[in-house]
């Protein structure tokens, strides 16, 4: 049976600039019998897309994989309606590049983390870049999905229409579930046009200093767009209207940044970052008015407080308890660990226990059969 | 979510909804589901021996005015009302229903325009009036904890000394309460820019229906697990009571300037949005009004509008000075090529504030030409609304009875208003298959039924044509995790594959529903 959103014409274009139609290859019906398969057979799957984030998160207690990165293309692109729809393996670098021509972008900067980085990969992991705090996160930007479910059918959530609130939000659950609650076969966006200035600073004085400035500045509506404090510099990033980022950057003072740090900061290729560096890596997201956990080792402050990187031999448990103790959470981003990590290593904080049978039976229900990226969020599921 | 509000007049010009032969409002317990019968009073010792001084309502004249909410079309007295004043309160509350099988609904302001807090003859009408404070306000956190009582604009109000706001404003703002906004991801008229409730909540706090507590989200930007705030926003109540909401504040802008541009042709109108946009301009507000709309609320407020014109466009573009007046000369230019007629940018805050006056007034003014109206909340790709606005009149040529369309035309959120007379036999029904076909259009070109006043009970078979039964399945999958036994706002939001299968387009195969071994809810 067509679905119902299915049985309307092809796309009539209203204006010259045109929606961009398919380019690339439809493989859901294949994915979709080898879920099928899968379910049959009680086998569990690793989803992968261009296994840029197979770092992130536990290890996933399963052999057989389901391979989403020839599942690309773009399937519709109307920069006048501000919405792009894309398969799940489409690289992220050609998604970006088709919007930049378009003069557009995905406001929430999301890191690749290498050059095979899938749209379907970015959006279960749900991580957003430096622009985050002020232009919303990759779940703020998802408009509608195409999920396979443990039955393999492909099902479709939301749409490609800035307001709608039919039904349950499925679309959005689907960002940083990591594939635990159904495969990612296409995405709609929100995208925004690029903006016509921008400029980048660096201001030199300590970090109590800057986490105050940074609080007052909060409270104007100055075009910010990025905010680190980094070894002593302060890096400012202004993007807005031409008049706005003048007068602001002639406020704000300071020296020209070099605009590379933003990228460098987006895919971990600062100093910092090096795993050359034998401490684990952690990334502490915390309230703006938290003050931050006293743990031991290097500090690399983003997202003007709100997101903190630790390098730190601190135990596992302790990095948690501390940051839920800050009235936020830890996640360890690295190194990778060789072996599945015992629950006192786990990646991610620990959740409450009413909330954790909640998501416990979230899974149970949309994935019975435990078959989708077993464990890779937490342990039990 | 907006008309009560945006209806003062209300009371001499009550809004009437669609009461056809297959969309009686009453709960239908062969299609929705069975519903335990339960002593009430009884029922009144258990919830007083878990919470004595839980004020509960039970005789009809308290009952009486709590029968329905903004859409008043729809009435059912509950079984009983519970006002409770504290958290405790409200989960002995749900202990003791949860172990009675007893249904809750929720209900924040009553302003709602789907239904979604229609009481049930056999439940509990939960009322959270009372849980009206705010909590705490920190400015340089940027953030508000509130009770979800408090209203929409009490926030903006309580924070608006400190030069900041909360974004989203439905039309109902004074009246519709934060925690009714999160159950149904109210919308507004800033939504292009500033976003929808999801995106300005930061956390909530959720009472089960087995009465236990907990925190969705965080005041961090992201919380482990999954996005269950996100899932929670917008979900009618169905999956958990709201005790607790931390928004988000932003600094208010600067500078806001409205032009409004005149059109003698829709469609032009229509395609000059496109033309904004495309030009990488995303005004806080961009409305567009049709001629009736038009004449019905010059009528009324005297805004000065082009009573002749065919189409009219606000734009309101906001943020600092000097980009403001940049994009305003870029807009005029845009909307000159575009073919408008007429346009003129208001000269100063006062005259800002009634070119709005005109377009928030809609709704009363359409509500003073006619006796009734129903009011439609689909959304559509915006390149699609040529043909969405001739399908419309065509409709309304073909039923003989005049639409009034109002339009958040940057987001593609139609508000077509049905004019009708309930006391004209047939005019009801007329209205109601005019309706249906406007939102089967919607779909069809790849919209939605509902942009932001939510399914409720009233466009529950609606949701038989957005959605095919596997999917309906994985919304009642999603449901069952968070309530097994179906007592939170039963009937709302999801209908049942039972009520598609009577009702909605689902096709269904020699009498067989899809996933027999599934309970029908």
């Amino acid at each position: 049976m067509p679905h119902p959103q299915d049985q309307r014409p092809e796309f009539t274009p209203a204006d010259q600039a045109g929606p961009t139609l398919d380019s690339g290859q439809d493989l859901s019906d294949a994915l979709c019998e080898q879920v099928r398969q899968a379910h049959r057979e009680r086998t569990p799957l690793v989803i992968q897309g261009g296994g840029t984030k197979a770092f992130y998160g536990r290890r996933i207690a399963a052999e057989r994989r389901l391979e989403l990165g020839e599942h690309r293309g773009i399937v519709h692109y109307d920069p006048v309606e501000l919405v792009v729809t894309v398969r799940a393996g489409t690289r992220l670098s050609e998604l970006e590049s088709a919007l930049a021509a378009s003069g557009q972008r995905l406001p929430f900067e999301p890191p690749h983390f290498g050059d095979t980085a899938t749209v379907g990969g970015m959006v279960a992991c749900g991580l957003s870049g430096p622009r985050r705090p002020w232009s919303g996160a990759v779940r703020d930007f998802v408009l509608g999905t195409r999920v396979i479910t443990h039955d393999g059918k492909l099902l479709r959530f939301g749409g490609e229409v800035m307001k709608n609130v039919a039904g349950y939000d499925l679309s959005r659950l689907m960002v940083g579930a990591q594939g635990t609650l159904g495969v990612l076969a296409e995405v709609s966006f929100k995208v925004l046009p690029l903006p016509p200035a921008s400029a980048c600073l660096r201001l030199e004085m300590d970090e109590a200093r800057a986490l105050d400035r940074l609080r007052a500045w909060g409270r104007e509506p100055l075009p910010l767009s990025g905010a680190t404090f980094a070894e002593g510099v302060l890096h400012v990033r202004l993007e807005g209207g031409e008049g706005s980022v003048a007068s602001t950057r002639e406020r704000l003072g300071g020296d020209t940044d070099a605009a590379t740090f933003w990228e460098d900061l987006r895919e971990q290729r600062l100093a910092f970052f090096s795993p050359q560096d034998p401490r684990s890596l952690w990334r502490l997201s915390l309230p703006a008015r938290a003050r931050r956990p006293a743990l031991s080792g290097d500090w690399l402050c983003d997202w003007a407080g709100a997101q903190q990187w630790l390098r730190s031999d601190e135990p596992a448990p302790h990095v948690h308890e501390t940051s839920i103790a800050a009235g936020g959470h830890a996640t360890r981003f690295g190194p990778a660990l060789d072996d599945a990590p015992t629950d006192g290593a786990s990646p991610f904080s620990p959740l409450p226990k009413v909330l954790a049978r909640y998501h416990q039976q979230l899974k149970t229900r949309l994935d019975p059969h435990a078959i989708f990226n077993p464990g890779r969020l937490y342990a039990d599921w | 979510m907006r008309a009560s509000a945006e209806t003062p007049l209300q009371d001499k010009h009550p809004m009437t909804a669609i009461q056809g032969v297959d969309r009686d409002p009453a709960y239908d317990e062969r299609l929705d589901g069975e519903i335990a019968s339960v002593d009430k009073s009884t029922l009144m010792a258990a919830i007083h021996a878990e919470a004595p001084a839980l004020t509960l309502l039970a005789r009809e004249e308290d009952l009486r005015p709590f029968e329905c909410d903004g859409l008043s079309a729809y009435r059912t007295l509950p079984m009983l009302v519970a006002l409770p004043a504290t958290l405790e309160e409200v989960m002995a509350l749900m202990r003791v229903c949860h172990a009675q099988r007893v249904p809750v609904v929720t209900r924040g302001a009553g302003t709602g325009l789907s239904g979604g807090a229609l009481p049930l003859a056999k439940g509990v009408l939960l009322v959270m009036s009372r849980f009206n404070r705010i909590l705490e306000l920190d400015p340089d956190a940027r953030l508000a904890r509130v009770q979800p009582g408090v209203r929409n604009l009490a926030i903006s109000e309580a924070a608006g000394p400190h030069g900041l706001y909360y974004a989203p404003d439905p039309s109902s703002q004074i009246a519709c309460s934060i925690g009714g906004n999160v159950a149904e991801n109210a919308g507004g008229v800033h939504c292009l820019k500033y976003g929808l409730t999801v995106h300005n909540v930061l956390s909530v706090e959720i009472v089960t229906i087995e009465g236990e507590r907990m925190t969705l989200g965080s005041e961090a930007l992201d919380a482990p697990g999954f996005d269950l705030l996100a899932l929670f926003t917008g979900s009618e109540g169905m999956l958990g009571v709201i005790t607790e909401v931390t928004v988000k504040l932003l600094p208010k802008p600067q500078v806001a300037k409205v032009l409004m541009a005149s059109f003698d042709d829709v469609e032009r109108a229509g395609k000059a949005v496109g033309d904004i946009i495309a030009a990488g301009c995303i005004p806080g507000g961009l409305e567009m009004m049709d001629n009736l709309a038009i004449r019905a609320a010059e009528d009324f407020v005297h805004a000065g509008y082009p009573v002749e014109a065919e189409a009219i466009l606000l734009c309101e573009l906001d943020g600092v000075e000097a980009d403001v007046h940049a994009d305003c000369e870029r807009v005029r230019e845009l909307l000159e090529r575009a073919g408008a007629s007429e346009i003129r940018l208001a000269r100063d805050d006062a005259e800002r504030q009634l070119f709005w006056a005109g377009r928030k007034a809609a709704f009363p003014a359409v509500g003073r030409m006619s006796p009734d109206y129903y009011c439609m909340d689909g959304t559509i790709p915006r390149r699609e609304l040529p043909r969405v606005l001739k399908g419309i009149n065509e409709l309304s040529a073909t039923y003989g009875l005049r639409v009034a369309n109002v339009f958040h035309a940057g987001d593609g959120n139609l508000h077509p208003l049905i004019l009708f007379d309930a006391n004209r036999p047939g005019e009801l029904e007329t209205a109601e298959t005019i309706g249906a076909k406007i939102l089967e259009l919607c779909v069809e070109v790849g919209g939605t039924i509902t942009g932001e006043h939510g399914v409720g009970r009233e466009k529950l078979n609606q949701m038989c044509t957005q959605f095919a039964a596997d999917e309906l399945t994985q919304f009642h999958a999603v449901k069952f995790a968070f309530d097994e036994h179906r007592l939170l706002n039963p009937g709302k939001n999801i209908p049942t594959l039972a009520r598609c299968a009577e009702f909605g387009a689902m096709h269904v195969h020699h009498g067989e529903l899809p996933h027999p071994e599934l309970p029908r809810f």
